[in-house]
Order: structure tokens, then sequence, then C-alpha cells
């Protein structure tokens, strides 16, 4: 909405990689709601606070309706968002630091219930907005101005964590691609339940991992990314787990399982529950 | 001579809730007026609890100072309870578990020996009753109604478990009867010619916001509130509508903020813990203006506190429960009845302002069932929500001063719900111009809320009790009995404490002092009142129980005698 908007004065970074990653969403959503043919009214995006989250200000061409709410609470919105009015394309675009450490309690929960909705989870292995602090993808023994003896945990492995919460569309890619990630984007938006596309995207200023990403030949470094081979299965989860515990970033689609949503359980519900008016349900008190 | 009321404790362990309410629905279908009020230990099984019973033949102010009839289902029960009882009064207890040194007032019953004989070891609490029934002039022949009613289910059998427990009824009565022992005789009930409903604050609450029009529930099970959450799983459900238990208070918050955003009316409840976990959430409804309800069901505090006892001490945490300038809308329910309509304004409030509201109930209140005139629903009405319907994007939801239309996603009009300082249409700025308009458009909005149902009596005193939420019953036996000794005072009585209602402002304005009983410590509602430049202080009790009339009687009176005779109580 930045376009029209002159008062809005936030900025990202030349080069943040979360300009790729905005690309490939305004096509992915836009894809979505020719491909339904429904309205881009219908999707709404939860943003969480950090740079990344900022998304929603910054989208492109046809707005969806936004929140912009607090720090790590991107899925317990999205989840009213969703059980109120179950047709609604429901996006959250989160950071490492948002998603998988103060907002991580509720990834669990959201994954079991399979609550249809795509998480857009954008990893720079820092805190940006709040200018360079270790996040839980930093990896063990960075310098940070938080870590200046170098970071004492590990990295936290998400790929790894979902599959263990049991969300059921994991995807992996990277923000230098926007047209692929928006395909893969629409994959998991496409996916009927709770799906994830966890994306890196460089931080320039604190923590520019392109050339790690990338590969960077004349330094002698090897790219990160890989494509996921032709013959891996995401139904198998097996395989999955494998492809989490390898080293580096593929890309593509790790894991994906068909299972009732809970939107489809509550539909059943709703058939078997007899429904009272609020009359009936004060006749039950009569003395 | 007859009296007008009976107060009947039940103490020890188990048996004492179903004799509690067993006597209570007996009593109200007779055409009593009826309070039951319950204490529990926080433990599942065992321990000290005790259950009680206000009969009248007016309606119950509140649960009963004295105890005519103590029922000891245990030593302990015997033990802690036989102070509060009565000159006069009667204790039962159960002789089968023990025998206390000789007390002149109490007589034994082995309930349980009694109830095995007539065929059914369940049917022990309607031995007690049975015995209560003839020492009150209490009729036994409402009781024999009850559980003829009850246990005709249309199941096999049905008529050998009316038998026995009408068996044990006669036992009991023959027993009492034997004993020696009477009470003052109960006079004949004067039964209301009204429909009336048998309902606790929780249910009532419950009950009013659907039909306030609550379409989600989202709520985190903990004590006293989970009977609401317990309710709504079994009742909001339907087209459109649902109840879900979520991970915590910081997702119920989250998530009815998320439904109120997408068109849904939308409320939880929870306790003091819950609500210290919902600040952050509570601060971002206030910010982006979305309609939702939190329910406080106060339990002693702070931290993990006194769960399964009452105080009035999540005041200052209700009204100001975020960061950032927010003063949240409070609705406080004095009464069971209270509850049913505190339900649906609530929601309704909510709509009005598009924002979030608190609704503090309290534990004593919460579990307590009670006999209210039935609510003729035609006459609760739910406010719909003004949904913007314009045709183009770029809606400047917050642009104007005043409120506006909300846009609904799916329709037309598409902004950022923001947490963040915002401009018309959502997105974040730091604009000094923006903050001042923004919040002074937030606090604007409150003006739409000054119609809270309130009381006031003799207005012209110059000094006046103004009690709030479930205080309000014990206060106002207290404010009626001081009356009729010629004290004079005032009676002022709001339902909801911010905003409140200008008739009651200009009535604070006039007091020369306005003494408000509260159950903490800090007596927060008068130093509320105290900051808004009213003059005003307060009497504390933090026991974790409720009031009883005659401390309050003492208190008033003398803080009234402390007053007039120039003490400065301010
Ligand atoms: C409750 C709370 N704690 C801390 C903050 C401060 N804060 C804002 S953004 C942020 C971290 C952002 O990191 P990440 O989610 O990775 O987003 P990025 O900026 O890297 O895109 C923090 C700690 C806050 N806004 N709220
Ligand atoms: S600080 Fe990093 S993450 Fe934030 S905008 Fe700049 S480059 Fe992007
Ligand atoms: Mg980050």
């Amino acid at each position: 909405m930045s376009d029209r908007n002159a008062e809005y004065d936030f900025k990202w970074c030349p080069g943040c990689g979360d300009f790729g990653v905005k690309r490939a969403l305004e096509w992915a959503m836009q894809t979505y709601s020719e491909e339904t043919e429904t309205p881009m009214a219908d999707t709404v995006m939860v943003a969480g606070i950090g740079c990344s989250g900022n998304m929603v200000h910054l989208v492109e061409g046809e707005q969806p309706f936004g929140i912009h709410g607090i720090h790590g609470r991107t899925l317990p919105v999205a989840f009213g968002v969703k059980q109120a009015r179950p047709q609604t394309n429901t996006i959250i675009v989160a950071g490492d630091g948002d998603f998988l450490s103060i907002g991580a309690e509720h990834i669990g929960p959201a994954a079991q219930r399979n609550v249809d909705m795509t998480c857009v989870i954008m990893d720079n292995g820092v805190y940006g907005l709040t200018k360079g602090q270790a996040s839980p993808t930093t990896i063990f023994g960075t310098q940070t101005s938080s870590t200046p003896f170098g970071k004492l945990e590990a990295a936290v492995k998400p790929f790894e964590q979902y599959l263990a919460h049991g969300v059921s569309f994991i995807g992996s890619h990277y923000s230098s691609r926007p047209r692929d990630l928006a395909k893969l984007i629409g994959e998991a938006m496409n996916h009927k339940g709770f799906s994830i596309v966890h994306v890196q995207s460089p931080c320039t200023t604190y923590n520019d991992t392109f050339d790690l990403l990338k590969g960077n030949k004349k330094a002698g470094i090897a790219p990160l990314v890989y494509a996921i081979p032709e013959d891996h299965d995401p139904s198998d989860k097996e395989q999955a787990e494998k492809l989490a515990r390898a080293p580096g970033v593929p890309l593509g689609v790790i894991y994906k399982e068909d299972r009732p949503t809970l939107e489809d359980r509550q539909a059943e519900v709703r058939v078997k529950a007899r429904s009272r008016t609020p009359q009936e349900m004060l006749d039950t008190y009569a003395v | 001579m007859g009296t007008t009321d009976l107060v009947v404790r039940f103490a020890g362990e188990a048996g004492v809730v179903t004799s509690a309410e067993s006597l209570a629905a007996t009593a109200a279908q007779a055409g009593y007026h009826v309070q039951t009020y319950a204490t529990f230990p926080s433990q599942i099984l065992g321990g000290p609890v005790h259950t009680q019973v206000h009969i009248s033949t007016s309606p119950t102010l509140s649960d009963g100072d004295d105890v005519d009839v103590l029922v000891a289902f245990s030593e302990d029960g015997f033990n802690n309870h036989k102070d509060s009882l009565v000159p006069d009064g009667v204790i039962i207890y159960n002789s089968g578990e023990f025998d206390p040194p000789g007390d002149s007032n109490s007589f034994g019953l082995p309930f349980d020996d009694i109830a095995k004989e007539v065929g059914n070891a369940r049917a022990s609490n309607m031995v007690v009753l049975g015995a209560i029934a003839p020492l009150a002039n209490f009729p036994l022949e409402a009781l024999k109604e009850y559980v003829t009613k009850r246990f005709t289910r249309g199941r096999p059998g049905d008529e050998q478990i009316v038998e026995a427990n009408s068996l044990a009824l006669d036992r009991g009565a023959e027993a009492a009867e034997k004993s020696g022992f009477h009470l003052a005789e109960l006079d004949p009930p004067i039964r209301p010619d009204y429909e009336q409903i048998m309902i606790s604050g929780n249910a009532a609450i419950a009950l009013g916001a659907v039909q306030g029009g609550l379409d989600f529930y989202a709520g985190y099970p903990i004590s006293p509130a989970t009977t609401v959450l317990v309710w709504m799983e079994a009742n909001l459900v339907g087209e459109d509508r649902f109840a879900y238990q979520v991970s915590s208070e910081i997702e119920a918050i989250g998530a009815i903020i998320g439904a109120g955003y997408n068109g849904r009316k939308s409320m939880t409840a929870t306790a003091g813990p819950g609500v210290a976990l919902m600040s952050e959430g509570l601060g971002f409804a206030w910010m982006a203006e979305i309609p939702c309800v939190v329910v406080d069901v106060q339990r002693g505090g702070p931290a993990t506190g006194l769960p399964t006892k009452t105080e009035q001490s999540d005041l200052f945490a209700c009204m100001y429960p975020a960061h950032g300038d927010v003063r949240m809308p409070v609705i406080a329910p004095g009464t069971v009845e209270e509850c049913f309509y505190a339900g649906a304004l609530a929601v309704n409030w909510a709509e009005r302002y598009q924002g979030p509201v608190m609704l503090m109930s309290e534990m004593q209140q919460a579990e307590r069932s009670q006999n209210i005139p039935k609510p003729d629903l035609s006459k609760v009405t739910a406010a719909g929500r003004e949904v913007y319907k314009g045709d183009m994007n770029g809606y400047q939801r917050y642009e104007p001063d005043e409120m506006g239309p909300m846009p609904l996603p799916g329709g037309p009009g598409a902004y950022v719900a923001n947490a963040s300082e915002h401009d018309g249409i959502g997105d974040s700025t730091h604009l000094p111009i923006r903050h001042i308009r923004g919040t002074e458009r937030r606090f604007g909005k409150l003006k739409l809320l000054n119609d809270g149902p309130h009381e006031i009596e003799n207005p012209d005193a110059a000094i006046a009790v103004m009690p709030w939420g479930g205080s309000k019953g014990p206060v106002r036996e207290a404010y009626l009995q001081l009356q009729e000794e010629g004290v004079d005072i005032g009676w002022l009585y709001s339902m909801t404490l911010h905003p409140l209602p200008e008739a009651i402002s200009e009535q604070l304005n006039k007091k020369e002092i306005v003494i408000v009983p509260e159950l903490n410590y800090q007596g927060q509602w008068s130093r509320l009142l105290r900051a808004d430049g009213y003059r005003a202080t307060s009497i504390t009790q933090y026991t974790g129980l409720p009031f009883k009339v005659g401390f309050l009687v003492e208190e008033i009176k003398q803080a009234v005698a402390a007053h007039k005779g120039g003490k400065v109580l301010v």
C-alpha cells in the first residue's frame, strides 16, 4: 500500500531478500485469485513484527486485507480469521524471530489442527528490525551484537521442527528466484491444510548470506541451495525427514500430507450437533 | 413466630454439592427465592468443602450471614463450621462417621446406613434433606415432588429409585422429629407472579452473550471461568458459530481479535492469570479497533493466588490491562440476573464502539445458582455491525476523528488493522499528528458507551454507599438495614464501571463522601474514583470470602460517624 502512501516511512534496505519474497507473494496471490475466481478481498495477510512483517504494507497491486499485530502472534490471530470465515485465504508473513522464537508455541497447535492457512517465513538468521541480534536460526558461534562471544546455542532446525509438529505441507526456498518461489507459495495456498513455506531471505545489513546461498566460484564457496531430486517423494515422511536433516537449503516441497483440516472436522460437527436458539437454551433453565 | 429466611450449610467432603443443589431446586420449585454459595478446595478429591443455600420468601441479596442448619458430613466439617451457627440453630451430623463431644444443639443420623437400609446407597443426601424439612417447616411434599421429577427419566428402575429416595426423605424426617429440635417456622412461599429460571452467574453471562449475537468463542480452562468454556463448547455450535479450546490465553485473545476483524462477534473468558497473558493482545484490539469481549471471572490474586476463592482485586488489571494509553470499557454485573444482561451488553458495546470490552465477574457469583426472573429475550437486542459498503478501494477506516463503518474481508475497503500507530488506511506512521489524532479518536469513542444500567436512591444524602460487582448483594442488605435504622445515606450503583453513566457521575460530584465496600486490599475502585476527582473511600476485605452483612453495617456506620465527626476519610 506504500505506493499510495507518503506517510508510511518504513523502507527495506537495498538488496534485502524480502523484496524478492514480496514479488513472489504478489504473483502468488494474484494467481490464486484468478485461478480460484475469488476476489483479492478474500485474502487476509497476517503479518508479524519485524522487517519482514512490513510486507503487509509494501505489497503492490490489487490489495488484500491485512493485519499487522503484535510480535509472535500471527498464528493465533490467523486462526481466528480462518475460524470466522473459512473461505478466507489466510496468509501469514513473519520472520524467523517472530515465528520460531517468541511465537514458536503456536506452531504445534496450528499444525495439529491442520488449519487451512499458509505461512511464508522470511528467515534471515537474525533479528533485522531490532538491528542485528541473534535469532533462533543464527548459526552456533556467530558473533552478533547480542552474542559478542559467539552464539552459545545451536541453530534450530526449522524443517525438523515442522515435521515433528505435524505440519502437513513444508516447502523450502530462497528469495532470489521469485518466480519459482511464487509457484511454491501457490502450491502451499492450494494445499488443504496447514502449510509453511520457509524462505531464506538474506539481511544485507546484518547477515548477508547471498554468497553462501548461491555460492561464489571466485571465492571458492559452494552453493547451499540445491534442487530437490526428482525422485523425492514428499508424501513419504521418512524421505522428508532425511531431507530435513541434510545440510544445505533444498528448493521445493519437502513434505506434503493430505489429511482432514480442522474446518472439515468442524463442518462434520455442525451437521451432527443440534443448534439451538437462545430461547431454547434459556428454556432449559426454567424453574 | 415465623421466619422469612432459612440458611442451610452443608460441610464436609462428598455430598455437599448435590445436597445443596437438590435443596435449592426444590425450594425454587416450591416458590421460594434461593441463592446458593459454594467454596471448593483446588484439589480434585477430598479437602474441606462447603455449600450453602439461602432460602427466602423475598428475593435474596446475599448467601446469608448466619447458619440456621449445619449439616456436617465429616468431623472436620463439624469443627470448621459449628461457630457459624446462630444460637438457636441446629447441627445434623453424620453419626456413621463420627460423634462430636456432647453438644446440645446437634443430633446424629447415620446418613449412609439409612440410605443402605432403604435400598439405595446414593440416597444419603435425601436422608439429610428429609431431616431438614420438619426442623424448619420446609415442605416435605416439595422434596418428594422433586425426587419424583428428577429420577423419572424414562429408564428401567426409575420407580425403585424414586421410591428409595422418598423413603430416605421419610426416614430423615422421622429422625428429626424424634430429636425434639425445632427452628422458627419458615413462612410459606410467596410464589412470584412471573416466570423464573434457575441459573449460575457464568451460565447467565454465556447465555446473555449468545443473545447479544455471539458467533465465536475461544478459551483456555481456568477456575472459575472454565464453566463458560464448557458451556460454549456445548452450545455455541451451528452455522457460522463455534467455540474452541485453544492452547493458551495468548492464543485466545489473538483468535478473538482475528475473528472480530473478520466479521464475527467474539469472546473469551478467563481469570486474573489469563488477563495478565492477554495484556498485549488487549492493547492490540484497542489500537486496531477490533470488537471483542474478554470476561474476567475473578478469583483471589496475585499470580496463581487463591484459585477457588472470591475477590475483587482485578479492577486495575481490567481497566488498564495493557501498556500505553488505554482505558478499557468495564462492565461488572452485581447479581446473577445482571450477569445475563451484562453478557449481552458487552457484545453490543464491543460492536458499537469497535473495540475490546472487559466483563468482570467473580467466583462467588460465577458458580452460584439463583432463581431469577426469566429474561424476556424480545427486549434484549443484538447490535449489528456497521459494515463498510462503499465500492472503492482505499477506504480510510481510521481517517476520521469519529468512528465509521468497518470494512469486512471479502468486501470493499481493504485496509490493515495495525497495532502500531497508523494512518487512515492502517499503514504505520510516526507523525506526531497521527498519534495525537489516533489517541483522541480511541478515547473519544468511549462516549458512545454511557448508557449502562444504574441505580440511584436517596439522591440528596451527602453520603452514599457505592458497591461494585458481586458485593452489590450484601451491601444492598446492609444499606436497607441502615435505612431502617434511620442512617441518612444514599445508594449509588452502576453495572458499568467505565464509562460511568452521566447520572452517576453527577451524583458522585455532589457527594461529600462515597463509601465503597470492596474485596481487595488497596481499595481499587475508590482509588480510581479519587483519580477521577470524586471523594471516595473504601471498606476493604481480603479473606477470599464474600462480605457478611453484619460486618458491613458496622463498618458503614463507623465510616459515616467518622466523616460526620470531621475525620477526613480521603
Ligand atoms: C513482545 C515484543 N518483544 C520484542 C519486540 C521487539 N522486536 C521487534 S521485531 C523483533 C525481532 C524481529 O526479528 P524477525 O522476526 O526475525 O524479523 P526480521 O526483522 O528479521 O524480518 C523484536 C525482538 C516486540 N516488538 N515485541
Ligand atoms: S535490516 Fe536486514 S532484514 Fe531488515 S530491511 Fe534491512 S536488510 Fe532487510
Ligand atoms: Mg529475522
